[in-house]
């Protein structure tokens, strides 16, 4: 088990070193000068110099490499071009907010997919099931834009039942009073997709001969379903629960756009339209490595789900 | 084309000529059979090659050419609502009749007349000039919005309208008379205002001459163009911009996949390591990070930034189907015969696997149909004077705040309409091409 998980982390080292040398390549490279993003519309040629010091882009490429890379280990990576604040603190404080749409996100819209999934399997073929299926599939083709724009506008604009964006400084005033209707927007989007899902998960698992054995020796078909096929079934979802953890760290990019939410995701789109390079540079680096490592909580986790995989 | 490989291979040395016509029908053709009994699939089939043959005509200027021309007065209704009132008669609109879904409700009337003059401003600015010629300023409306107004990083570019907007809503609720009820009393402080705006747009409408129309077929937007030619030219975007940068992954996942799969060792272990890179970055991010580094805007460069970011799932298919058919009997065949490693991969094996990757390709369609209009909408997208299906939505989330919501309606419906049936479309090919998955969804 340690020697599994010892080994996992060294195979990480050649992909990270990998996500490094791509980000640099993308934004040292082919990013352009970033003296004269700096610099604005004053380009006076003595202080884009001075600029090009201060960033160390004048020095030949292998130091600037060696410059990312201690930037990396320190985590420091400097300031952000456009407002001065240290990535490092934006970092820090971005991730609470961001944490507080998606977690209760992630578990109601987890808890309900399953449960409905559960309950449109156990009724596979049936009108009810074809309904479900064919809302799904209508509901998966709206745009996330559209969700957003109505429902805010509706529920928030019109109606008056929640604000239409901001965000405090308390904890609980922002998951009920802010963050609840970004939370209902979220659910309504992933919902569908989550269904159909695991839907087909449950469905693999609700013909196995188990089940017919379990019906056999008399187990209620509650049991049936929450006990027997529900353990099975959720290997795959757990998969597809974890794969979507990473996800956290990026936060809900559109959300926390429309809402004014000062998350993750909201900063990267802010970092993207100002150019901000360190930001984005210092973000990617890091969610790469929060879904490597997530990526092996996920194998460890099959182990504590079924026994009977074999971590190699 | 219709055959295996095993099939090309064998037919001409050992089956005479009168027995080939009796070769069973190949995967394609039995592929077909099977769509074309599917119903739902055909219908599928038929909507998403009549927006295909729309994006065609629209692409050689035969339909929705002058999109650009202001053919109606600005926000000019749908022909079906009628004229909107408050256009059409210049007193005060709270008690002007009219059709009840034109007139605006009271509230509405209120914060319309606060709200005009800030999302006008930051669209003067944005433009230019309030009277369009052509939408050719080159910068991006966020890009240009965002750096101005927030330097301290928490500010969203629309912040100040929405809390204008708040604060009137709140306003107009919270004299004693409810909203819905009379109109005239809640109405009264803000009349002024709002005839002075009537008046000014009547003005406008006058300069502009008498040749625009009040009402089209599906309305107009802010600057008076036609939603309906709008639409298929946004169509045109986004349909072409899903479809080139489906190409291009499918292009790269399948060579690298082809290569990783079909050499193994050194080749597979260092094309792996490459798409580890680009996996472990959510995808999201890595597209954002790209669109940060290409400033140049252009369609072509949104094509280039998904597909070149977009290719990890093909790879990983296509290099898992190259390493199990790499060992069968037709490939060992192929090679006692002399074939060359390039010849086994793409004349023996590939058409084995084509299904899949045809597959993939109408995946990835939908998908980066999806992530353009995301991308557009944010203004990372398509430049500005090109209109997608996300730079509409764009438009039409400050339109809504105006009740103006035809524009809002014509993008999202017709973008659901082409993603319902080309996922549909999908659904079935998969089906038809590989039977054995039937029923299973797992994308």
């Amino acid at each position: 088990m340690w020697a599994y998980v010892v080994r996992r982390l060294w195979q990480m080292i050649p992909t990270l070193l990998g996500v490094v040398l791509l980000v640099f390549v993308l934004f040292n490279l082919f990013g352009g000068d970033p003296a004269y993003v700096l610099a604005g519309k004053i380009s006076n040629p003595e202080q884009i110099d001075n600029i090009r010091r201060q960033l160390g882009v004048d020095q030949p490429y292998w130091v600037q490499l060696g410059i990312f890379l201690k930037q990396i280990v320190t985590a420091d990576f400097g300031a952000s071009w456009s407002t001065n604040e240290p990535v490092s603190h934006i970092l820090a404080t971005r991730l609470g907010p961001s944490l507080t749409l998606l977690v209760p996100l992630l578990i109601i819209e987890t808890l309900v997919a399953v449960g409905l999934a559960l309950a449109v399997a156990y009724v596979r073929g049936s009108l009810t099931d074809r309904a479900v299926m064919v809302v799904c599939t209508v509901g998966l083709s709206i745009s996330i834009l559209v969700y957003i724009i109505v429902f805010q506008y509706v529920f928030a604009y019109k109606l008056g039942w929640f604000p239409v964006q901001g965000w405090g400084d308390s904890f609980w005033t922002n998951l009920v009073r802010y963050a609840s209707l970004p939370i209902l927007i979220g659910l309504v989007v992933s919902i569908a997709p989550n269904l159909r899902l695991f839907r087909t998960f449950v469905l693999d698992e609700i013909n196995q001969d188990y089940v017919r054995t379990a019906r056999a020796k008399g187990v209620s078909e509650n049991r049936i379903m929450w006990v027997h096929v529900l353990r099975n079934a959720s290997i795959p979802i757990i998969t597809h629960v974890m794969a979507a953890l990473p996800g956290l760290l990026i936060g809900a990019f559109l959300l926390e756009r429309f809402f004014s939410i000062p998350g993750i995701g909201r900063e990267v789109i802010l970092a993207v339209e100002r150019s901000d390079f360190p930001v984005i540079k210092a973000l990617t680096v890091y969610v790469a490595v929060a879904t490597m490592v997530v990526n092996l909580l996920a194998d460890l986790m099959y182990k504590a789900v079924d026994p009977r995989v074999q971590l190699e | 084309m219709n055959d295996t490989g095993t099939h090309s291979l064998i037919r001409p040395a050992l089956a005479p000529r009168a027995v080939a016509h009796t070769v069973s029908p190949g995967l394609w053709v039995l592929a077909w059979r099977r769509l074309r009994r599917d119903r739902l699939a055909m219908v599928s089939l038929a909507i998403v090659l009549a927006f295909i043959a729309m994006m065609i005509l629209s692409g050689l200027g035969l339909i929705a050419r002058d999109w650009t021309r202001e053919v109606g007065v600005n926000y000019a209704p749908p022909t079906f609502v009628g004229p909107d009132a408050t256009e059409a008669a210049p007193a005060p609109a709270a008690t002007a009749p009219g059709p009840a879904a034109a007139a605006p409700p009271p509230v509405t009337g209120d914060w319309e007349a606060e709200v005009v003059d800030p999302i006008g401003d930051v669209i003067a600015e944005l433009r230019g000039a309030p009277k369009p010629d052509s939408g050719n300023t080159a910068t991006p409306p966020a890009a240009a919005a965002a750096p101005g107004q927030d330097d301290t990083g928490f500010v969203d570019p629309l912040a100040d309208v929405m809390r204008e907007i708040e604060a009137a809503r709140r306003g107009a609720k919270s004299p004693p008379p409810p909203p819905g009820g009379t109109g005239a009393a809640a109405v009264d402080p803000l009349a002024d205002v709002m005839r002075d705006i009537e008046a000014e747009r009547g003005a406008a409408a006058a300069e502009h001459g008498s040749t625009r129309r009040a009402t089209l077929p599906f309305g107009a937007d802010k600057w008076g163009r036609d939603v309906i030619a709008k639409t298929i030219k946004g169509s045109e975007t986004s349909i072409f911009v899903g479809i080139a940068a489906a190409f291009v992954a499918t292009l790269i996942g399948t060579v690298l996949g082809a290569f990783a799969g079909y050499y193994g060792r050194w080749v597979d272990d260092a094309l792996n390591w490459f798409y580890s890179i680009f996996s472990s970055i959510p995808y999201l991010l890595l597209i954002l990070a790209v669109a940060a580094v290409l400033q140049h805007k252009g369609t072509m460069t949104i094509v280039l930034i998904l597909g070149l970011t977009g290719w990890t799932g093909v790879f990983r298919l296509i290099r898992a189907e190259y390493l199990k058919h790499k060992g069968r009997e037709y490939v060992q065949a192929a090679d006692a015969i002399g074939a060359s490693n390039a010849r086994r991969m793409y004349r023996h094996i590939f058409p084995n696997v084509s299904h899949v990757v045809l597959v993939q390709l109408s995946i990835l369609v939908v998908a980066f149909i999806k992530s353009e209009v995301i991308l557009s909408f944010l203004g990372f997208g398509v430049p500005v004077d090109v209109v997608s299906w996300g730079s509409m939505l764009n438009e039409a989330q400050n339109e809504l705040l105006l009740g103006k919501w035809w524009q809002l309606v014509a993008a999202g419906v017709s973008m659901a309409l082409l993603v319902t049936a080309f996922s549909l479309f999908t659904d079935a090919l998969r089906d038809a091409l590989d039977p054995k998955l039937r029923g299973s969804e797992g994308s």
